[in-house]
């Protein structure tokens, strides 16, 4: 196992002995954690976050496997105060699961279980509003488990045989036209189905509504749908609102117009041709996905990465945080009503950047940067007229820090930005963590939680800088870690460039096409610039991942949305959801 | 003072307006249609606008900026093509979206198969330009172009290049990207030296006597 890889190992060897009856040990080769019963998830999931105090559910998600006729569900805990994490999964019956829900522990399942039912069917006892949450409502089937095949659907696995030797031409519209794999629910008719979704949601909500806002003032309670064409939504991202006056009562994310089943592309893909794919999560962030897969694949393979390649896997990463946040910044003053000034002022800086990226990865965004063991080029001799150290020397001294001063100056003392955000969509603490929020969402809430220091991967733990906290949880103090970690990250950058070994290894070993990572199960998460990004990766011992779950920071930190969001003004919705930071491309997967 | 953060704000506004016909004074008229111009713009030292007058100017492509791939052919001396591919299909097996289609060729006679394609084609539609082909090829047979203006009345067949459409001669590769193609060629050299010392060795035992 490589020494700079994160770890989800050294748990309490106490957990199957305290719960003698419902929990073992998971000893299949190459698995960590325990396997609890269904009967005993609810009591040993309480002492797990109260006893043991792994207050903090990252991630839950499932895994088919049709061999033992079992879908499981696996869980990932870990403690903001730090360290490793602690890995528990249930077994349910592949014809007919069902696990006690966790919503009621840990809120910030509350999303990821909805996933669950929707791509593999396990309903989930308990759960306050289990409805699908990516598909859409007529959909048949479950989308994740093994036998269920898309339309277009080839063969299980990549390369296809049609490829070589025998390469015909065909697209795949032509040769197998939309139909075939299509699955409608019994007595589908079109023209007479209504979206439960959309029934379900508006029950959800209506009996909240009603007259009256128990003022002086008599107010008609009023559903409103935001988006999802709607340009303050990021994308395309629905809000259900339910408005007394002007006021929010209640609000109900709907997700999944951008869904293209990653995952499932994931799986048929072999573990290199995932790296790509990973771009397109949150392409805005590519490096940064590039890097958590990377680590959770290496940790399997136990490959240790050239120092040089460290490095610049930590500039990459750092630089994308930059970009990610500027990006974040300038697109919540848009949001503000601040039309593009600001938003152009900071991604200007992005742009220098991006043209850095280019010269050395080959793409402005979908960088396909890093490999299993490294990097997959090193630095060019020269951008545009300029020596590329010499470019990177004055990027990261003098030009970024400059921006960013001059961001401040331009935004942070404005009595409008001020006014509009002080006190906006506050998030305390204790919800902040039992929700799972992420990444600046959580540290503005004053948790002082940042893998780069809690949990740290790749050399992290050789830079001096500070983990950024806020104490009041509301939009502007979000601005503000943004901000804060900014600056943080061009000081990382800087001890990089300073430090960073000429010459040397980019690539640990060959460059292999095929690898096969040896078989069992790994989390490598990394601190995106959007919050806690994780790779779940099973492999059975083949060239291709038999699980690939993506634990998107925006989807997870979208829980909450509606928690946030009660009781504040419409307008404040649209401010409060661009402080969040969401990337479609990673929310509906 | 209330109001002082809002003015603040509005002198950084200023400061870039000023900032944008700085440039134009350092260069008179110049500042745009002109390379050198556009390096001091688009750089570190650019303090105005990052404007390019898209298209009657565009950025400058970096050397390893990828778009769909092409097919190296080594032009001989009378003329003819000489394909570097042989067909060996690891592009088309490390393709992350599957738009590779390789034919492989057969000889005739024996029916055993020829290390060169029959048929190449490339769906520039599913293509993501990631860049593997290029990356894995054994025979530095497949490069990443850098002509990213494709656009195309027909999405059906112009969008599948075939063979004809690929090809392309190593020296318009030595063009797009002059540096990776001087190190590849010195590694080629340095196996053909190797390849040829080898031969030598294996003639000069073969023709030694035989000491019994």
């Amino acid at each position: 196992m490589s020494a700079t890889a994160p770890t989800v190992a050294a748990v309490p060897a106490n957990l199957a002995e305290h719960f003698p009856a419902g929990v073992v040990a998971d000893t299949r080769k190459g698995y960590e954690g325990y396997v609890v019963g269904a009967a005993q998830l609810l009591q040993v999931a309480g002492a797990i976050r109260d006893k043991l105090g792994y207050n903090y559910l990252s991630s839950v998600t499932g895994v088919d496997y049709p061999e033992s006729n079992q879908i499981e569900v696996v869980y990932h805990a870990f403690k903001t105060s730090g360290g490793p994490g602690l890995n528990f999964k249930v077994q349910a019956d592949r014809n007919d699961p069902v696990v006690p829900s966790l919503v009621g522990l840990y809120p910030g399942a509350e999303f990821q279980e909805r996933e669950i039912f929707d791509m593999y069917g396990v309903r989930f006892d308990g759960h306050p509003d289990l409805r699908r949450i990516l598909m859409w409502d007529g959909f048949a089937g479950y989308p994740l488990r093994k036998d269920w095949k898309e339309p277009f659907f080839e063969e299980d696995l990549k390369p296809f045989a049609s490829r070589w030797p025998g390469g015909d031409v065909r697209r795949s519209e032509e040769s197998d036209p939309f139909g075939a794999n299509v699955q409608y629910p019994p007595e589908f008719d079109p023209y007479e189905w209504t979206p439960e979704t959309e029934t379900a949601i508006y029950k959800l909500i209506q009996p909240k509504a009603g007259n009256g806002n128990g003022g002086h003032l008599k107010t008609d309670k009023l559903i409103v749908n935001i988006g999802p064409q709607h340009p303050s939504t990021h994308g395309v991202f629905r809000m259900v609102v339910v408005l007394d006056g002007e006021t929010v009562v209640d609000l109900k994310p709907v997700m999944g117009y951008l869904h293209r089943n990653h995952e499932k592309i994931g799986e048929r893909n072999t573990f290199l041709q995932n790296m790509p794919y990973t771009d397109r999560l949150d392409y805005l962030a590519s490096m940064s996905n590039n890097h958590a897969y990377a680590l959770s694949v290496e940790r399997l393979m136990g490959v240790k990465v050239p120092e040089r390649a460290e490095y610049l896997r930590v500039l990459m990463v750092e630089l994308t945080r930059i970009c990610s946040h500027m990006w974040a910044i300038g697109f919540l003053l848009n949001d503000l009503g601040a039309f593009q000034t600001p938003a152009l002022y900071a991604i200007k800086e992005r742009e220098l950047i991006l043209d850095f990226f280019e010269a050395t990865a080959g793409s402005r965004m979908m960088c396909n940067y890093m490999r299993f063991g490294g990097v997959s080029r090193d630095l060019p001799a020269a951008l545009r007229d300029e020596n590329t150290m010499d470019f990177l020397r004055d990027l990261v001294n003098n030009r970024l820090s400059y921006a960013i001063d001059e961001l401040d100056r331009f935004l942070t003392h404005s009595e409008i930005l001020r006014s509009r955000c002080i006190g906006v969509g506050v998030l305390p603490a204790e919800k902040a963590i039992a929700y799972s929020a992420a990444g600046p969402l959580l540290r503005a809430s004053g948790v002082d939680y940042d893998l780069r220091r809690a949990d740290p991967y790749s050399i992290y733990d050789r830079f001096d800088f500070n983990v950024c906290t806020r104490p009041n949880g509301d939009v502007y103090d979000r601005y503000l870690v943004r901000i804060d970690e900014m600056r943080e990250s061009v000081r990382i950058c800087q001890q990089v460039v300073a430090g960073m070994p000429t010459g040397g290894e980019i690539l640990a070993g060959k460059p292999q096409y095929n690898v096969r990572v040896p078989a069992g199960e790994s989390y490598g998460r990394v601190e995106n610039p959007k919050g806690e990004l994780g790779f779940y990766v099973v492999s059975t011992g083949k060239t291709n991942p038999w699980r690939y779950h993506v634990r998107a920071p925006s989807f997870v930190n979208l829980t909450l949305l509606g928690e946030v969001c009660k009781g504040h003004k419409i307008a404040d919705v649209v401010v409060i959801l661009g402080s969040i930071d969401i990337v479609l491309g990673e929310v509906d997967r | 003072m209330y109001g002082s953060g809002i003015l603040a704000g509005l002198g950084v506004t200023l400061k870039h307006f000023i900032d944008s016909y700085v440039d134009d004074l350092k260069f008179l008229g110049q500042r745009y249609y002109n390379p050198a111009s556009l390096n001091q713009r688009q750089g570190t030292r650019g303090k105005g606008v990052f404007t390019v007058q898209f298209p009657e100017e565009k950025l400058p492509t970096p050397e390893r900026f990828r778009f769909i791939p092409f097919l190296l052919y080594d032009e001989k001396p009378d003329g003819t093509h000489d394909d570097r591919c042989t067909s060996c299909g690891i592009c088309a097996k490390v393709c992350p979206p599957q738009c590779i289609w390789i034919k492989r060729s057969n000889d005739p006679v024996t029916g055993r198969p020829v290390p060169q394609p029959a048929a190449f084609y490339i769906d520039i539609d599913i293509c993501m330009n990631c860049g593997y082909c290029a990356e894995y090829c054994p025979f530095d047979a497949i490069k990443m172009d850098h002509d990213y203006e494709l656009a195309s009345f027909d999405r059906t067949s112009a969008h599948i290049f075939d063979k004809q459409k690929l090809d392309k001669p190593v020296a318009y590769y030595a063009s797009l990207r002059p540096t990776d193609y001087a190190a590849e060629e010195l590694v080629r050299a340095e196996e053909e030296a190797k390849k040829a010392a080898k031969k030598a060795d294996a003639a000069s035992k073969a023709a030694a006597p035989v000491a019994v």
